[in-house]
């Protein structure tokens, strides 16, 4: 008797195979991209009854092996052995959701007719039985041949049974010397003939249906009810995410001052004490901070996934998307990159079709981020008078407002001619699945959190540290002279002056093109090289604003500011969401043209502004 | 009749569907999830903008939401 390496979960989308995958495995979970292809591969570890230890694959849900996307066509593939460098599963875990039986019976034959070892887990029994419907899971496992075992994945019910199945079903192959069952190809009409057929076998009785589920549906899909509380959640959403973030930001942020304190203590004055504190610590500070916006971010986000309200919100914005060639799916991402970008790109999971996903992922960046904020709001005050144009509204918000319009207009055309461009065809257009209402479990929402948390923290700990310890090299080197300012005499400061020649047409100045440079870690990042080079010497932040608000507005003109702040809409000033996009887009290929066509449309947009103002006599 | 001009609340049986206006994709995942000749379907809801676009319906025990374009390529008649 061999042992079994890998089994596999498959099934419909929204049958509770994630659920179910986290209760067998537990938060020990390995994620990666399947090579060649953004779709993600999650596996871990189950142990038999045998007590022999297996790889347990969740394979992305299907609904046919006629497939339409990436995502099923990798189910098709690793189930027919036909994955190259995947090792085809020995044992396949079919997952019908009880209360959708009729549906998903229909893949289920597919499943069962490729003659792999499979068994059934009828999950969800219990959101069946609240449904009203008692199902007789003899009688299915009758009809289908297979052995089916009842489970509630959330309630951990039945996942013993369904082990000592898996273990059982390899066995008998064994003893049967091979293939287990001998399935007959059945056209679609067919297979949704038999499917309606086994489902109405196996209902041992039913009452009315899902009344909470439709309940829930009239309220939150009315047409003037449901924006109103989407609005009104989402409202609660941004404010939570900028409430709440706050401390924590602060803290980690004063850890890493803590941390660079006493490594300065600690070590004698040198190279190797400024590469730590100003390379090392000041780098990736700057981008760990922002980890927690990214995680309330993400807790709302996977809590409208696990709900079932996602589905909702993409239904009730569809319209609104669909004018620039997006759907529905494409609006959480979008309005999440108002806080970052970086859960922006990551929540474009949910969307299914690839183009309309890549898409939503190169115009993330253009949605106005919390980051550009410390840099508005020094510009706008050091050269926006406070002055108001209508009473009660201030020039200054204005020129904010018109700051994040710029962006939104910006994405959207950007969008159009990405669709008729780079991106044209193939959509699968918004034919989705709306599924069942669900109370969220804390575990599966906490398992979900940390691997996004993990996948940036390890891109802070990877690309984002590489990078952030050349621009250390870059500012650093060669040393600089007795009374020679160190920015000067670095390398940076000599790129600085090759591209002070590029940026000078548009109205920037040296120090603008040095401050830059280290801005690419990140945004904000900006004020604080500008007030470097401004040799502006301040405790802490806001002595340091209010310092740099007084020496720029001597030292720049209005249009070279406006043309500044024209260049942070478009540039795509932050390293971050360049790895995660490459992580997302699974090659360098994506990241890299979205670096060129932002900072085009920035080079362009601030030359336009520059010149508009200095022909306008500003 | 088409599915396209159904109202909210309104059944209905799919008599007929003109696979040729629809994307070969969109006609795969369409009958993947049921939408098919003699499908019986009950329209849910209705989308707020524009034509009222989105709709959301229910065959068996799904809900599935499909834009007016692709509703525009089933034929239905009443239940």
């Amino acid at each position: 008797m061999s042992r079994i390496r890998t089994a596999a979960l498959v099934g419909n989308p929204n049958a509770g195979k994630s659920a179910l995958f986290n209760a067998l495995t537990g938060a020990r979970q390995k994620i990666a991209n399947y090579p060649g292809v953004t779709v993600e591969r999650k596996a871990g570890r189950i142990t038999l009854p045998s007590g022999e230890p297996a790889e347990l694959i969740d394979l992305p849900g299907s609904y046919s092996f006629d497939t339409t996307s990436p995502d099923e066509e990798v189910t098709r593939r690793v189930v027919q052995g036909e994955f190259p460098g995947e090792a085809r599963p020995e044992v396949l875990i079919l997952v019908l959701d009880a209360a959708n039986l009729e549906q998903h019976l229909v893949f289920a034959q597919e499943v069962i007719a490729i003659g792999r070892p499979v068994v059934v887990a009828l999950n969800m029994v219990d959101l069946a039985e609240r449904d009203g419907l008692i199902l007789d899971a003899a009688a299915l496992e009758q009809a289908l041949g297979v052995p089916v075992v009842p489970t509630v994945a959330v309630r951990r019910r039945g996942l013993d049974e369904l082990l000592a199945a898996v273990g059982e079903a390899k066995m008998r192959t064994d003893i049967d010397g091979g293939e287990a069952h001998h399935g007959f190809n059945l056209s679609l009409p067919e297979r949704r003939l038999a499917a309606k057929n086994m489902a109405r076998g196996a209902i041992l009785s039913e009452t009315s249906e899902r009344r909470l589920h439709a309940g829930l549906d009239r309220v939150l899909l009315n047409p003037w009810l449901g924006p109103v509380i989407l609005f009104g959640f989402l409202f609660v959403m941004f404010q939570a995410v900028f409430a709440w973030a706050t401390p924590f930001a602060d803290a980690l942020d004063a850890g890493i001052g803590a941390l660079s304190d006493g490594v300065t203590a600690v070590l004698p004055a040198g190279l190797p004490r400024d590469f730590l504190t100003q390379g090392v610590l000041a780098g990736v500070g700057s981008v760990i901070v922002f980890l927690p916006q990214i995680v309330i971010l993400f807790a709302f986000i996977l809590m409208m996934e696990a709900t079932g309200y996602m589905a909702r919100a993409a239904f009730l914005m569809d319209r609104m998307m669909q004018g620039v060639g997006l759907s529905g799916r494409s609006f959480i991402p979008l309005l999440s990159s108002f806080a970052c970008a970086i859960p922006g790109i990551m929540a474009t999971r949910s969307i299914a079709d690839p183009k309309d996903r890549l898409t939503t992922i190169l115009i993330a960046p253009l949605m106005t981020c919390s980051a550009r904020l410390p840099v508005y709001a020094v510009i706008i005050a050091a050269f926006i008078p406070a002055t108001s144009v209508e009473p009660g509204i201030g020039l200054q918000g204005l020129v904010l407002f018109a700051l994040y319009v710029a962006g939104i207009v910006g994405a959207m055309v950007v969008a159009l001619v990405l669709r008729r461009s780079v991106t044209a065809g193939g959509a699968s257009g918004f034919i989705m699945e709306m599924p069942r209402y669900q109370m969220p479990r804390l575990r599966d929402i906490g398992i979900g959190l940390w691997q996004r948390a993990w996948v940036f923290l390890r891109r802070a700990g990877t690309i984002i540290f590489a990078a952030t310890v050349v621009l250390w090299l870059l500012l650093s080197f060669p040393r600089a002279e007795p009374g020679e300012s160190q920015v000067d005499a670095s390398i940076a400061g000599t790129i600085a002056d090759g591209l002070n020649v590029v940026l000078e047409p548009i109205g920037f100045n040296r120090e603008i093109s040095l401050a830059l440079i280290p801005a690419m870690a990140a945004r904000e990042v900006a004020v604080a090289s500008l007030a470097t080079t401004y040799a502006i010497d301040a405790d802490n932040e806001e002595e340091e604003a209010e310092g740099l608000t007084e020496t720029l507005s001597g030292r720049w003109s209005l249009p070279t500011a406006l043309a500044f702040l024209a260049w942070f809409v478009f540039a795509p000033q932050c390293l971050s969401t360049i790895a995660v996009a490459r992580r997302e887009t699974n090659g360098w290929k994506w990241p890299i043209f979205m670096l060129v066509y932002l900072f085009a449309l920035a080079y362009v947009f601030a030359g336009i502004t520059y010149w508009s103002a200095v022909a306008l006599g500003l | 009749m088409t599915l396209e001009n159904l109202e909210a609340g309104t059944a209905a049986v799919i008599s007929s569907v003109d696979w040729s206006v629809l994307a070969p994709e969109e006609g795969k995942r369409l009958r993947a999830l049921g939408l098919d000749e003699g499908a019986e379907i009950k329209v849910i809801h209705r989308g707020v903008f524009g034509g009222r676009d989105p709709l959301a319906l229910t065959i068996g025990r799904m809900t599935i939401a499909l834009r007016r374009a692709h509703a525009a390529a089933m034929q239905v008649e009443p239940a």
